[in-house]
Formats: structure tokens, sequence, C-alpha cells
């Protein structure tokens, strides 16, 4: 066996993967909240479709995307291959439950990582597929004046089968014609059991990240008596508060807008 | 010994070999003073047994001071009992109260089959220090201890590292069954201080690669190990432990095989 294939073979190897494919998803949750935030704008989903439209046309973010989706299963796919390891690791088991202390989160990683998985597919199957691949979603033409700035939105109608995107100006009026995915998120966050499930995964994310965002920095050895606090914070506020909260907002205010419809 | 006036319950694994499957007994712990230690506990519970021609309860035990690491014992969901920072042999039954019932059970790992009732073979943690929680030295007189200077915080943390008698507790409270807080005691006892520098990139190679081999779990953090640890030894260690791997895996030239103790 090659050295490299060694190292990651054993045991700390797989963390080691587990522990990188976790930060970089970490890492993502960031760009991730901090585009949708253009949800909140009251534009009629002009700067949002513009930017989802953005993200699916430039090929840096597409490679991006690719690592993402790789890192993605190749989390998954460890996760379940250590989880078996350590299951069979003790064969028999007790008979009184460990009472250790240890935090919940820390000992249900598996069962949160598992809402995950089925959330990310869900999730994906709903927007990301349905964006590039169906043909379900309309299209919205937004015209801003470019003298007022002024924007106005009609729909659109594609003349041609693949039409995916245009952006003109006519006498000083910009003319962006995007898929309009906006109308999607406003038509699935106004059912309730819709923006339940997304509640309960953003919850489950939050408490995966509480305990793994530190439980990363130990894996990869970077433990220090002078760093590990602001880890600790970072993770517990940032990752399994702030995040968490931005992301439930968004099904949460899209409900709320539906109700006032 | 003094006689008591604890009346106790007790659910215990017996089980008669490797070979065969095990089950839990309950017997009746009577007269027992709240002065004894467990251990002794199982003294007054053997003898009656003995006694009554039956086959005592196996457990492993030595120093019954807390030093050796023999013995073990999973009770009533805490290795070692619910004390913190104690081993079973320095566990009082004043900890328990009368009429009480206390369920024992051995360790519980794949890499640590049990042998009789209560007595597992920690045999893995013996190869694993025999991969490499040692130094070569070459024998003769000893250097001057003052020759080699070494920060105290330094000798401290090696010290408390040290302090680890590879009970096995933490494999016990575990819920992946992972050996990692004992080997990186032993990493950090040796890495940490001048006479072990030269063979601590191999060392921690070495000692991993046994430490897998032996078919322990794998580590997510969750600090049960630390706070089950009779010696308390901390999960620094495994961060220490993990970083000193990876160091030695991407960045340097020595092998696991380089570690030999001068063979
Ligand atoms: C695809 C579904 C997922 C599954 C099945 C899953 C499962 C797991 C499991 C079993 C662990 C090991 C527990 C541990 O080492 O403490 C883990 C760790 C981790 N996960 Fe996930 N997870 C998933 C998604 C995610 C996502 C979306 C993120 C980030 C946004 C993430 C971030 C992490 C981090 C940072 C760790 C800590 C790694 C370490 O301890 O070294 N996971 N995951
Ligand atoms: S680390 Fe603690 S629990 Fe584990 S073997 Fe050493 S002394 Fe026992
Ligand atoms: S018998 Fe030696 S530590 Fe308990």
């Amino acid at each position: 066996m090659s050295e490299f294939k060694q190292t990651f073979n054993s045991s700390l190897g797989k963390k080691l993967i587990m522990a990188l494919t976790g930060l970089f998803l970490c890492t993502f949750l960031i760009v991730h909240l901090g585009g949708n935030l253009l949800l909140f704008k009251h534009d009629q989903g002009f700067a949002f479709n513009s930017y989802a439209n953005f993200l699916t046309h430039f090929p840096p973010i597409e490679v991006i995307a690719y690592i993402l989706y790789i890192s993605i299963i190749v989390h998954a796919v460890y996760a379940l291959v250590l989880t078996l390891k350590n299951r069979s690791a003790r064969p028999v088991g007790y008979a009184v439950q460990p009472k250790s202390d240890a935090s919940w989160s820390s000992k249900n990683m598996g069962l949160l990582g598992s809402i995950l998985l089925l959330f990310i597919v869900i999730h994906m199957s709903d927007f990301w597929f349905s964006y590039k691949y169906d043909n379900v979603l309309k299209f919205k033409e937004y015209r801003t004046d470019l003298a007022t700035n002024v924007t106005t939105v009609g729909e659109y109608v594609p003349q041609v089968a693949d039409f995916e995107r245009s952006i003109s100006t006519e006498n000083n009026v910009e003319i962006v014609r995007v898929k309009d995915i906006h109308a999607r998120v406003q038509e699935s966050f106004s059912k309730l059991w819709y923006v339940a499930f997304y509640v309960i995964a953003i919850a489950a994310v939050a408490f995966h990240l509480l305990h793994g965002f530190q439980s990363a920095f130990r894996t990869l050895g970077w433990v220090h008596r002078k760093y590990q606090p602001i880890v600790y914070f970072f993770g517990t506020w940032f990752f399994g508060v702030i995040i968490p909260i931005g992301f439930a907002l968004m099904p949460i205010y899209y409900f709320y807008l539906s109700l006032n419809k | 010994m003094s006689t008591g006036n604890m009346n106790l319950t007790l659910k215990v694994w017996r089980q008669k070999n490797s070979q065969t499957a095990g089950k839990f007994v309950t017997y009746k712990a009577e007269g027992i003073s709240e002065d004894m230690s467990f251990l002794e506990m199982l003294d007054v519970v053997n003898e009656s047994l003995t006694k009554k021609n039956d086959e005592p309860i196996y457990f492993d035990h030595d120093c019954r001071e807390g030093i050796c690491g023999s013995c073990s014992l999973y009770i009533n969901g805490h290795p070692h009992g619910p004390k913190k920072a104690i081993t079973t042999c320095q566990l009082h039954m004043r900890t328990f109260s009368d009429g009480e019932t206390i369920t024992i059970e051995p360790w519980r790992s794949a890499a640590f089959p049990v042998i009789k009732d209560l007595g597992t073979d920690r045999s893995a943690f013996d190869r694993i220090q025999q991969a490499g929680g040692f130094i070569s030295v070459n024998t003769g007189g000893a250097q001057d201890a003052n020759a080699i200077l070494i920060p105290k915080v330094v000798a401290d943390e090696a010290f408390n590292s040290a302090t680890c008698i590879g009970c096995g507790a933490c494999v016990a409270a575990c819920k992946n069954a992972s050996a990692m807080l004992f080997v990186s005691a032993k990493i950090t006892q040796l890495g940490l201080l001048p006479q072990g520098q030269p063979e601590r990139y191999s060392r921690v190679q070495a000692m991993v690669a046994q430490m897998d081999e032996e078919g322990f779990g794998n580590c997510t953090n969750t600090g049960a190990c630390e706070a089950e640890c009779p010696k308390e030894i901390t999960l620094t260690n495994i961060a220490r432990m993990n970083n000193d791997f990876f160091s030695a895996k991407l960045f340097r030239e020595e092998h696991a095989h380089d570690h030999t103790g001068g063979e």
C-alpha cells in the first residue's frame, strides 16, 4: 500500500477526512447564508434571481460547487464507515447505558448527520435540481430604467426552448431575463409542513456543529490553551446560534409573507 | 474485618470463559461496612460463595491502592464506579446507599475480550506499548539529571500524562470503544521530553498502527474518557497525538518501522 493510502486508511486519516470535509462544509454555510440574505430584499426576487443565475453560470463557482458535492458525499460515506467500525469495536453492549459526561450532540452526530443528509437530498432536488435540469421554473423579466433606477417586473416567456438568461440594454433600460427561483422559494415556504421540516433540519445543523466545529479542530490537532476558547466561542455562538437563526428566519419569514397575501 | 449494616443486591456478569455466553446473576451482599472498598465488598461475597461451594466471582485486582491499573469493573454505568478520579479499588461502599441494586459489568470492547466473569484480556494495551511506548537508550552510567533542562510546564504536562495506569476505563467509557486517550497519554509522556524526541515521529506511527490493528474504535471527541479516567488524563493529549501523527505522515521522513528500540 502506498504511504498516502496507508495514512488515509488509518483511523486518524479517516478522521482527518471527516474534519476537513466538515470544515469545508462549514465555510460553505457562511457563504450560503450570506448570499441567501438577498431573500430579505423587497424587490420581487430581482437580486436573489440574479444571484442564483450568477452562481450557476460563473465557472469558478461551478468548480467549487462540484468540490462541495464531493465533500458532502465523502463526509457522509466516511461517517458511515467510521460509525460501522465503532459499532464493531463494541460487539457486546452494556446493560446499563453509559452515564459519562458527554454532550448530547457529541453522542448523536450520526443521527444528526442522517437528518442533514435527508435534508440535503430534498433541498437539492427542490431547488438545485429544478433550477438546473427541470423545465418547470418560469422566467421573470426585470426592467430597470437606468436614469431613475426604478425596476419593474413582469413575466417572460422564452422564444427558444433552451433559453437560460439574457441581459441587454435598450434605450437606457436594462433588461434582465432570468429563471424565477424566487417564485419557488415563495411557493415552498407557504406550506407549513415544509417550513417545519426546514426548521428541524436547521436545528440539526446547529447541534451537529455545536459539537462538530470544535471537534474538527481537535481531530486536526489544533488545540491550544490560547486559541481553544476562540474556537469554542465561534463554534457555539456563530455556528450553533447565529447561522442557524439566520437560515431559520428565511422559511419563517416567507411563511409569514404568504399568510398576508 | 469490621462488619457493617449495609445490605445490597448485586447484578453481576458471570461468564465461564471467552467461548461461552455469559449472563447476569443476582447476589445479596449482606453485612457490608461502608468503610469497605468495592473490592473488599466483592471479597465478602466471594467468601460466602466459596463456603457454599459456588464458583467465586472473578475480577482483576492487584495493588488495591490505585496505582497498578489492574482493577476494572463497569459499575452502574460508570467505569470504576460513579466517583470521579478514582479506581474501583479506591471506591468506598459509603458511595452507595443501603438496599441499593448495583449492576457490575466487565469492560466491553472487541479488543478486550472477557476471560472470565468481570476480567478482560487487556493485552492489546501491552502490544501497543511494545510497538512504541519506550525510548531507546544505551545503558551505562546515568547522566546528571540537571544536564538536560526542561521547562516546568512541559515537565508537568509530561508527568500528568505519565500517571496513566493503563486500566482501560477510557475504552470502557467511550461510545466508540476508542483507545485514543490511553495511546495519546503514552505518546505525550515520551514525546514532550527531550529523551523521547529522537523517536517521536516513528513512535506515534507505530503506536497508532498497532492501536488500529487491535480493533479499537475511532475517537469522536465526546470527552467521556476524560470524564471517567481515574487519573484525569485530558483530551488535549488526543489532539497532540493527532498533530504528531499528521506531521509524521505528511511532513517527516521517519517510518513506523524505524521504531524498533535498536533491534
Ligand atoms: C451529509 C450528511 C452528514 C452526515 C451523515 C454527517 C455525519 C457526521 C458524523 C457521523 C460525524 C462524526 C462525529 C465526530 O467526529 O464528532 C461528523 C462530524 C462532523 N460534521 Fe458532519 N455529517 C453530515 C453533514 C455535515 C454538514 C452539512 C456539515 C457542515 C455544515 C458537517 C460538519 C461536520 C463537522 C465540522 C464534523 C466534525 C469532524 C471532526 O470531529 O473531526 N457535517 N459528521
Ligand atoms: S487514560 Fe486514564 S482511563 Fe485510559 S488507561 Fe490511562 S488511566 Fe486508564
Ligand atoms: S487494584 Fe491496582 S489500581 Fe486498583
